[in-house]
């Protein structure tokens, strides 16, 4: 494995192979000398076109804990301003002997013309593109699912997992959908209509427009985020309404089977998809999540850095 | 001394010899019987110069990506004879001024007729209708009207513009597509579309445009014609206009005839177009609709963007193709080579029926005594592989980069000059 | 494997003794089981150091707490091969600080893994000492490192191959030396 794009690049041993990485990671960064020598002479380049201090805080402190070197890059698109283009971008990170690139931008797509343009010869990683993919995340979130719900290790086969929110916009949907899948999971998208992709019908999971129906038989679910801004474009009318028939409440968290768990990716609107007292609840994850990101990035990291370079 | 084209097969039937003479087919006579300065031309077929409807030269404004006499060279290597300039240039072509220009920049060129298409409103904007009839009645004889890159989506503003061209026996040529519906729209909106993460182009957005272009154009009585087809749904509502009796007419460009959006997959750019990449079953419908007549012309949408409009993101990327160089290759391979066409049929798609809807009377000419010599001298049996390096365009974004193709153009005649011999520029 | 070039040269009683022997010499000179810690490195020393724990527990009736090192993350050739999974790292609740840590592994050859060992276990504490115990040691050291307790000194070219199968991990237990080319 060269480069992490999609969460589509991972096979079942791949995936659960990172996972286990990241849990022995996990075991090992909770004791007092926190860092490893792994990556001790490697750069890591932090290339943020997108503002999210919590993502590339996360892909630092994992570089960092593996000993790599990281040099954040904040960046404007091309799109954006008709400042420096992600070619020329590239060709300096390349210059710099970035040995990774971990990318975030704006536009779908973006990490995989960055891997395959031939601009640079390290690794990218994708750490969130447009509304295509969010691969890290979808690893992190399968990561605190399979501690919770079984055991730890393995797969999450029969898994029954809800992710509910602006599948159409999403990224972390996206990714989730395709790395439950290979995990075996059971995945069920709820949504209004107007939020979910034309085609969803054909991806490797349910779909359902009334949450309360799919609630008793989940044992996880995620909650994705809802841009209020989205109502101006008529996705739905008001965000009230929104989330009555789509939010969170401790009403609907009793519906959930007791063991169930609840995720979110971040950062969340309270009182949109998700109400306070939920989120607060213990069975919510959110902080764990944070804290699982940083063992699966540096398992990420390490797999696709701490062997040779495939062009060695 | 006259020029006799030897042993060349009028629309690959039987070898002759033309001769050509003071700009005209002055004689057809058996091979080998006729006397003057002799182009081999055994083995090949001879066939109108091709009328594209619809090029990108860039100039003025952009001049880095291509320029009248650029583009002209590309069309003359492609077997073009004339090319429609689209108007969305910077000044755009909303005035006389502008097309006059543009007209003159390509007489100077002289490899190919540069007939200037002018703007339906001003600016492009959708607002106002620019001044038609001095660009009608201007030097440049402006008979094509287009504000191409975008739809002329007010219903009121059509309407109008569909009845002020018949007064020039002009034609509207829609760019059709609902501005709503595909705000930020990056490729065809389908499963592939979801699962890229790229905002959908839905064919639909298209098809009502054409749907509501053809009745306005059935009420006004007026000449319609519908740029780059591209779904199988636009073919549809096409062929049950033509067949209400609605004066529309239509395009297909060779890219929508043979690529399709899963190229889209790999998020290079040199594949973003608009109209998007659709999919195999539009190619199909596309393909039929353009042998049995419903769409009556190939279109290039030449479209040169400089190398760093396409060296980047999807998303940050410009829309377009290049595609005079190699349409012809691609008329062959999707509609000869698979028996939907056969050469009366491309030289009908190419060139008369694309010279008819632009009211070019010096084009289209059937290959006979008389007729203007605006000749393409094709090699049915030659291929090539296609290098960007290699293209007379100024720019580079051709999506056949290193695809072999068939069908060669070796010489091209205009006006009876040779503009083109063996393959190069004469 | 081409077994005509393929000799034994412990079988499973050779190693159950070698074993004994080198528990009777840890309890021997740390004067005592109480402060050891056994240490194996993945994947034959985790095994080999249970043994160990077992053989000390039936001489000194104390149960010795014992773990695994996984040093991969150490390692000093991480960039000449493809990454790697983890194995497993468990230290024992009692930590390793002040205390005589025995690192346990099957062959010891470069001297390498217990650098990269050494390091590990620098992050995890400070133990009062370490020592090393192999079931192997077949010599071609690159590093200043000695065993202090071995199963058997195996004299090899550098081109041989020793193997130790264990049952935990291989089904029966022998060491053998295969000659020729790395496979």
């Amino acid at each position: 494995m060269k480069h992490l794009l999609s969460a589509a690049d991972l096979d079942r041993d791949q995936a659960i192979m990172i996972l286990d990485t990241a849990a022995e990671l996990a075991s090992l960064t909770d004791r007092s000398v926190k860092k490893l020598p792994t990556l001790r002479g490697r750069t890591v380049v932090n290339l943020f076109f997108e503002d999210s201090t919590r993502t590339r805080i996360s892909f630092e402190v994992a570089a960092k804990r593996l000993s790599a070197d990281v040099i954040n890059f904040a960046a404007k698109g091309s799109s954006v301003s008709k400042g420096e283009s992600l070619k020329d971008t590239a060709l300096t990170l390349e210059a710099m002997g970035a040995d990774a690139v971990v990318i975030r931008h704006n536009l779908s797509g973006a990490p995989h013309r960055l891997a395959t343009a031939g601009w640079i010869g390290g690794s990218v990683v994708n750490a969130g593109d447009g509304t295509h993919e969010h691969p890290t995340q979808a690893l992190l979130d399968a990561f605190t699912m399979r501690k919770h719900l079984r055991n730890g290790s393995g797969d999450l086969d029969g898994v029954r997992v809800g992710i509910v929110g602006d599948v159409l916009h999403s990224r972390v949907a996206r990714s989730n959908v395709l790395l439950l899948r290979t995990l075996g999971a059971h995945v069920t998208l709820v949504a209004p209509p107007t939020l979910l992709p034309l085609g969803v019908e054909t991806w490797p999971c349910d779909v359902s427009y009334d949450i309360d129906s799919v609630l008793p038989r989940l044992d996880a679910i995620m909650m994705l985020r809802v841009q209020g801004e989205r109502m101006h474009d008529a996705y739905f009318p008001s965000a009230l309404e929104y989330s009555r028939l789509y939010g969170l409440d401790s009403a609907r968290m009793a519906r959930l089977p007791e063991h169930a768990v609840i995720l979110h990716p971040g950062p969340m609107n309270r009182g949109m998809e998700i109400s306070a007292d939920v989120a607060d609840s213990p069975r919510s994850l959110m902080v764990e999540q944070v804290a699982n990101g940083v063992s699966v990035r540096m398992a990420v990291l390490y797999l696709l850095l701490g062997g040779m370079k495939e062009n060695d | 001394m006259p020029l006799v084209l030897r042993g060349a097969r009028p629309y690959g039937e039987e070898a002759v010899d033309l001769v050509i003479a003071d700009g005209l087919i002055v004689n057809i006579a058996p091979v080998g019987s006729a006397d003057g300065d002799v182009i081999d031309c055994d083995g090949l077929i001879a066939l109108p110069g091709f009328v594209d409807l619809h090029t990108h030269l860039r100039e003025p404004g952009r001049e880095d990506a291509e320029t009248v006499e650029s583009g002209s060279r590309a069309a003359a290597l492609g077997g073009f004879t004339c090319v429609h300039a689209m108007a969305n240039t910077s000044p755009v072509a909303d005035t006389a001024g502008v097309v006059e220009q543009v007209w003159r920049l390509g007489e100077r060129a002289g490899l190919v007729d540069v007939r200037p298409v002018g703007a339906v409103t001003i600016g492009l904007s959708g607002e106002r209708m620019a001044e038609i009839g001095a660009m009608a009645n201007s030097e440049a004889q402006v008979r094509v009207f287009s504000d191409d890159g975008k739809c002329v989506h007010d219903a009121a503003l059509m309407r109008r513009a569909l009845e002020y061209v018949k007064a020039f026996d002009g034609v509207v040529a829609q760019h059709a597509q609902e501005p709503r519906l595909t705000e930020n729209a990056q490729m065809n909106e389908g499963i592939l579309s979801g699962q890229l993460g790229l905002t959908g182009w839905p064919a639909v957005a298209e098809e009502a445009i054409i749907a509501r272009d053809v009745l306005l154009a059935q009420h006004v009585d007026s000449r319609l014609h519908v740029c780059h087809v591209s779904t199988a749904g636009s073919v549809e509502v096409i062929r049950w206009a033509k067949g209400r009796g609605v004066n529309v007419t239509a395009e297909v460009c060779p890219h929508h005839l043979i690529l399709t959006e899963d190229l889209v997959a790999s998020y290079d750019p040199i594949y973003k177009v608009n109209p998007p990449l659709r999919t195999a079953a539009d190619v199909e419908a596309l393909r039929e609709a353009l042998a049995d007549g419903t769409i009556d012309a190939i279109a290039t949408d030449h479209a040169p963007h400089p190398h760093e409009d396409k060296d980047c993101e999807w998303g940050a990327a410009a829309f377009g193709m290049l595609g005079l160089e190699t349409a012809f290759s691609i008329a062959v391979k999707t509609m000869i080579e698979p028996g939907l066409l056969d050469w009366r049929g491309l030289a009908d798609r190419m060139s008369v029926a694309p010279a008819r809807i632009g009211r070019v009377r010096e084009q289209g000419h059937a290959i006979e005594v008389g007729s203007i010599a605006n000749i393409a001298l094709v090699d049915p049996t030659g291929t090539r592989v296609i290098s960007s390096d290699r293209l007379a365009s100024k720019s580079r974004n051709t999506p056949y980069a290193s695809m072999e193709l068939p069908g060669t153009v070796v010489h091209v005649l205009y006006g009876g000059n040779i503009t083109v011999r063996d393959g190069a520029l004469a | 494997m081409d077994s005509s070039r393929t000799r034994i040269v412990l079988d499973d009683s050779d190693i159950s003794r070698a074993i004994r022997r080198i528990a009777h010499e840890i309890v021997e000179n740390a004067k005592g089981a109480d402060e050891l810690v056994l240490l194996g490195i993945p994947t034959r020393g985790v095994a080999l150091a249970e043994r160990i724990r077992s053989a000390i527990s039936e001489i000194e009736g104390y149960s010795v707490p014992t773990g695994s090192l996984d040093i991969t993350l150490y390692r000093d050739d991480l960039r000449l091969r493809p990454a790697r999974a983890l194995e497993p790292t468990s230290i024992p609740s009692e930590g390793i600080d002040d205390r005589i840590v025995i690192l346990v592994d099957d062959v010891l050859f470069s001297g390498r893994t217990v650098r990269a060992a050494l390091d590990a276990l620098n992050d995890i504490g400070r133990p009062r000492a370490v020592r090393l115990a192999v079931l192997v040691d077949r010599g071609h050291r690159e590093l200043p490192i000695r065993p202090d307790f071995v199963g058997k000194n195996l004299p090899t070219s550098v081109g041989e191959q020793v193997r130790v199968n264990l049952v935990e991990s291989d089904g029966s237990d022998s060491v053998t030396i295969h000659e020729g080319d790395s496979a």
